[in-house]
């Protein structure tokens, strides 16, 4: 019922890429080997695989407009994305038989390098597409992020009323510790998913590290024993599992954060990626037939 | 001695309000010094129930076939606008007498005596009753509890109101949720008579109980406590008390402001009370009157609402009409050109009101229905005439409403289409198939058929060929449930036939009508709630179940293993008739459902005439014992099934389904869906339940039995033959469906503005481009029309299907019915 993007029809487009790929290489196979004109972009072989590539990497480019034609009836996303993987992992291929290797400094050779950049973080994307998804959905683990910050903010706001019938200085440290709670941040951040969160020690003013709420964990570990009466044993340790449970959701969200955020990350470089790709081939076409 | 009136109309709504205009046009034509008739209400102002709804609410004006016919103007605006006529109205001589209760009626037909809640006593040859179906609200019962400025039983905008302490009284959905509004601003006290908030839903429960204990909200509650006085405060503006009695003595609460929200008293006991019978049991039920708007009390007439018209049109033309009638007129309806244009294909010239009598008369069961209830059924349903293929090209094409023609020889309906009407035949004959390439039955005039889809909600079983010379009447499924709803006898003989016919197409017995209909009497229908369990594993049974409607799902060694499903149509429990009578499994309704419970001796006889159907019995037995073992040994597989009947899916007939471990969540599913649907998505994808991968996103589900379809005052919400349910443009917003969707699948909402071209996004900047924004400010024209209810569609009509799924760019997203869920989990 639910098929991957890479399974679609039976793995269609993976056919017609495997087919493009031998036909590619049989017409780099067929330039003849002279010393005046070996392989290479000029040969009647290498404009045929330059003008393939050129219809590709346009081609491959107008899957950001299909997706937004919500109306269209010409196939679905899903078929397009396919395509686009197969069809853009075989332009490798069909490009480099059209450079024949010959590289230099020059726009070219520009054009080459910013096509494998966008084909390369093309595959990243298509590797996070395919295994994160499901690492994300055994992470949430059935509930939605607004239900896991809902779940933070009941939490939260527990703590602050336990923590009422402990000392002042408890108090003004857990507190510090709700409140400099660090979750997302910069992209940064967002990505690496270190913990940031900081608490203001008693009789300190700068506020220093508690990542994994370590600190905080802690002090209240080495107050339990310390506790004259049993009440206040009790209010300890419902504190203690309290911050250990507020450390397995922040350290939920967290992943969560890092994985949508890595979902999403690579089309930053992919895109841009494209567009200046397309100026370049723009400009290689231009000046190859200026220098003809 | 009181003053005696020709008419009384009780209660100032629309149907009221025109009834008296009316009167006073015929007074102004009199030349008469003293008005003849009087308008009694109960409250201190007019139509409260519009004066209830919120500011600047848009008020339709559907139907918008009918022709408005009264003293009173309206037509479609905003609420105080229709308002201000109304009052202008009023303003220019109706005789209107406020805080005047009716709490009583004596007397008959000349000679009526209406008391007072004051005391007091009016005396009146007629009555109009024009009292609606929302009742008064119930008021605190202690001196001083009349609407005022401090005392309120309603509540328009919790914003009005800050810094005061206000004293909510009341334990229900409305009190709860006027009273956290309201602390957002003030100090606030609910009152609560019990010792929990029982009757709340889920959601307010926890609400209420949050607020209660969120030390930084100013939101205090008394339980058991009750009012024991009031103390009024001594200036417009300056605070009162309210004094309360608690378990531990009296309080004595100082407050600004008292809002009451003790719910309505509904009208139906002081109906009965003034001797006017309403036969069903069912609360929706109204009671019966005649042509002329009369009830069975001689001289006592029921308009509006309360007589079964529920919108303000109808409801004034009635008022208009029904003063008529008193002063003898025999007016024709303001309906008379519609019925006209219905019947205007026949092959014969009468005049409407006579076909109208005599279609009443041909049909053994609408005989016994009154005029009045037949007559509406008539306006809402259509006249089909089947006439030969060669004719049909040259038969007149009339108008919506007008007679409808249909080629002799061809189907009406064909197998597995979505169309809930009822049929009844008129003239000529139909060849009807219980199932698909089942038997055909020969339908004659006054017969109907159409039950199955209209109880069931499943689609069309078999094809209904028309014959030459036909006629029919096909009436709307809303209609049918509104008459079933309110007939007894309507409603019990449909149920027979829809019996006799179920039996027929699931057992093919070879038995006469009389020996069927016997049978049908004997067995027994069971109704279930979701949850609710048919039989149990292990126990020992000695009957099957044959579905109505509804979902039952078979379960095996644990609650959420579920082996195997069952639609209506189908068998349940039949192991312990045709083979073991141990029970291997457990059956559960996975959402409401309803069953034929037929024992062993009815069993046999159905089967025992027929013994050539008893092989295609036992094979698909047999295939539902090799389904459910398969599923049995998937333990997986047959979570993931129990999860999508727990999310309600087992009443769904088209539902989305997200497979998370393909989803990157870019959304391009609600773009698409709002980029297809003017702008709003109906789906949220991230909301709504997981398990295992599989994520059931808020969206329609197209149940088979639409929730959401139950009262939509202008029939807005309606089924396409393919299945979709859709909501039309007559919406009025009135947001009943948001209400009873279980789902949360429909939302009110603003149009959103419209999307610019895309050069013009591009270029100039104006607008928001392809995709964008999830939120948008609405236009003042767009606030002005007000908001309408908007749920998926399932993209009808529209190419290559749903949109939602054709955008997914990794096959994320399906769209699918519950036969294929056993597909879907095992593939997982």
């Amino acid at each position: 019922m639910h098929i991957s993007l890479l399974a679609w029809r039976g793995f269609r487009y993976g056919k017609w890429a495997l087919v493009l790929g031998l036909v590619s290489i049989a017409l780099y196979l067929s330039q003849g080997g002279s010393a005046a004109q070996p392989p290479n972009g000029g040969t009647w072989q290498g404009y045929v695989l330059g003008t393939i590539g050129a219809l590709l990497i346009v081609w491959l480019s107008v899957l950001g407009v299909r997706k937004r034609r919500y109306s269209s009836t010409l196939g679905t996303v899903q078929g397009w994305t396919s395509a686009h993987v197969y069809l853009g992992a075989v332009l490798l291929v069909v490009a480099t038989l059209h450079s024949a290797a010959q590289v230099g400094w020059n726009v070219h050779t520009l054009a080459y390098a910013l096509m494998c950049a966008v084909i390369f973080s093309g595959f990243y994307g298509l590797y996070v597409y395919i295994h994160l998804p499901g690492r994300l959905a055994a992470n949430n683990a059935g509930k939605d992020r607004d239900a896991w910050l809902e779940e933070l903010g009941e939490l939260d706001s527990t703590i602050r009323d336990t923590v009422e019938a402990c000392d002042a200085e408890l108090q003004a440290m857990a507190l510090s510790a709700l409140d400099l709670t660090a979750l997302g941040g910069s992209s940064w951040r967002q990505l690496t998913a270190r913990d940031h969160s900081r608490i203001i020690l008693p009789g300190q003013s700068k506020p220093v590290g508690n990542a994994e709420q370590g600190v905080i964990v802690k002090a209240l570990s080495e107050r339990i024993p310390d506790a004259r009466k049993q009440s206040q044993a009790e209010v300890l340790n419902e504190l203690l599992a309290l911050f250990g449970r507020r450390r397995v959701i922040l350290n939920l969200l967290r992943r969560e954060i890092r994985l949508r955020g890595l979902i999403r990350v690579w089309l930053f470089v992919h895109i841009p990626l494209t567009v200046a790709l397309l100026v370049a081939l723009l400009i290689h076409i231009f000046s190859v037939f200026i220098y003809w | 001695m009181s003053k005696r009136y020709h008419i009384a109309v009780v209660g100032a709504g629309p149907a009221g309000l025109s009834a008296a205009g009316r009167a006073a046009h015929y007074d102004r034509e009199a030349g008469a010094s003293e008005p003849s008739y009087i308008l009694l209400e109960g409250f201190n102002t007019f139509a409260k129930t519009i004066q209830k709804y919120q500011k600047g609410k848009h008020v339709m004006d559907e139907p918008g076939f009918l022709d408005l016919r009264s003293e009173v103007g309206f037509t479609a605006g905003k609420r105080e606008e229709i308002l201000g006529v109304w009052e202008e109205a009023l303003a220019a001589g109706i005789n209107i007498r406020y805080d005047s209760e009716v709490v009583g009626i004596e007397g008959e037909k000349g000679n009526f005596r209406l008391k007072l809640g004051s005391g007091d006593a009016v005396e009146a040859e007629h009555i109009v009753f024009s009292i609606g179906t929302q009742g008064n609200p119930r008021a605190l019962g202690v001196p001083g509890d009349a609407e005022s400025d401090f005392v309120r039983y309603t509540l328009d905008d919790p914003e009005d109101f800050k810094g005061e302490t206000i004293v909510v009284i009341g334990a229900g959905d409305a009190a709860i949720e006027n009273a956290i509004a309201l602390s957002d601003y003030n100090k606030v006290y609910i009152v609560n008579r019990r010792n929990e908030f029982s009757r709340a839903k889920d959601g307010n429960l926890n609400a209420v109980l949050a607020a209660i204990n969120d030390k930084n909200r100013p939101f205090y509650c008394r339980y058991e406590s009750g009012v024991a006085r009031l103390e009024m405060p001594a200036a417009p503006g300056a605070a009162g008390a309210i004094v309360l009695n608690t378990p531990s003595g009296e309080e004595r609460i100082e407050c600004h402001r008292i809002i009451a929200r003790l719910g309505t008293v509904p009208p139906r006991k002081f109906v009965e009370s003034c001797g006017i019978v309403i036969t069903s049991d069912n609360p929706e039920a109204v009671p019966d009157v005649d042509r002329h708007y009369q009830s069975n009390v001689p001289g006592l007439y029921i308009i509006g609402a309360l007589g079964g018209y529920p919108l303000i049109k109808q409801a004034m033309n009635q008022g208009y009409d029904v003063v008529e009638f008193i002063h003898g007129k025999d007016t024709k309806p303001a309906d008379y050109p519609l019925l006209q244009d219905q019947f205007s294909g026949l092959p014969y010239v009468m005049d409407a009101e006579d076909v109208l009598d005599l279609y009443q008369q041909r049909v053994p069961m609408f005989r016994r229905m009154n005029p009045l209830a037949f007559r509406e059924l008539i306006i809402e349903s259509r006249i089909i005439v089947s006439l030969p293929p060669a004719e049909l090209a040259r038969a007149p094409q009339g108008g919506e409403r007008s007679t409808a023609f249909v080629a002799a020889g061809e189907p009406l309906y064909r197998h597995g289409e979505f169309s809930t009407t009822f049929y009844t035949l008129v003239e000529g004959e139909v060849q009807l198939q219980l199932e698909q390439d089942g038997p055909w039955h020969t339908i004659k005039p006054g017969q109907f058929f159409g039950e199955m889809s209209l109880i069931s909600g499943r689609p069309r079983q078999g094809d209904a060929v028309v014959s030459q010379d036909a006629i029919l009447i096909e009436t709307p499924r809303r209609i049918m449930v509104k008459l079933m709803n309110s007939n007894k006898e309507v409603s019990s003989g449909i149920d027979r036939v829809f019996i006799m016919r179920a039996l027929q197409a699931a057992f093919r017995p070879q038995l006469s009508l009389a020996e069927l209909g016997d049978i049908a009497g004997r067995v027994e229908t069971c109704q279930f709630k979701a949850g609710q369990v048919l039989f149990s594993e292990g126990e020992e049974g000695d009957c099957l179940h044959l579905i109505r409607s509804g979902t039952v799902m078979l379960t095996r060694g644990g609650a959420n293993l579920v082996v195997n499903q069952n639609h209506s149509g189908e068998l349940v429990g039949q192991m312990a008739l045709m083979g073991a009578p141990r029970r291997r499994d457990t059956a559960t309704a996975a959402v409401r459902t309803e069953t034929i419970l037929i024992r062993r001796p009815e069993f046999l006889a159905l089967v025992g005439s027929q013994p050539d159907h008893v092989a295609t019995l036992q094979g698909r037995l047999s295939d539902v014992l090799r389904k459910s073992n398969r599923m049995a040994s998937q333990p997986q597989a047959a979570r993931a099934i129990g999860f999508l009947m727990g999310e309600g899916l087992g009443e769904a007939t088209n539902a989305l389904v997200i497979d998370e471990t393909l989803c990157v969540g870019c959304d391009n599913c609600e773009k698409a869906c709002a980029e297809t649907h003017n702008g709003i998505s109906r789906l949220d994808r991230e909301a709504g339940a997981s398990l295992a991968g599989l994520h059931v996103p808020i969206s329609c589900r197209h149940c088979e039995l639409p929730h959401c379809m139950k009262d939509c005052p202008p029939d807005a919400i309606r089924r396409s033959a393919n299945g979709e349910v859709f909501i039309s443009d007559s919406c009025i917003g009135c947001g009943n469906c948001e209400t009873n969707c279980p789902y949360n699948a429909i939302k009110l909402s603003y149009a959103a503005p419209k999307k610019p071209g895309l050069l013009s996004w591009l270029l100039l900047g104006s607008g928001s481009g392809p995709g964008e924004p999830e939120h948008f400010t609405p236009s003042a024209a767009a606030k002005d029309a007000g908001k309408k209810a908007v749920k998926c569609d399932a993209c009808m009509g529209r190419k290559g299907g749903p949109a939602c799924v054709r955008a997914c760019p990794t096959g994320a997203a399906v769209r699918l019915s519950p036969e294929q869920f056993g597909e879907l989990v095992e593939g997982h």
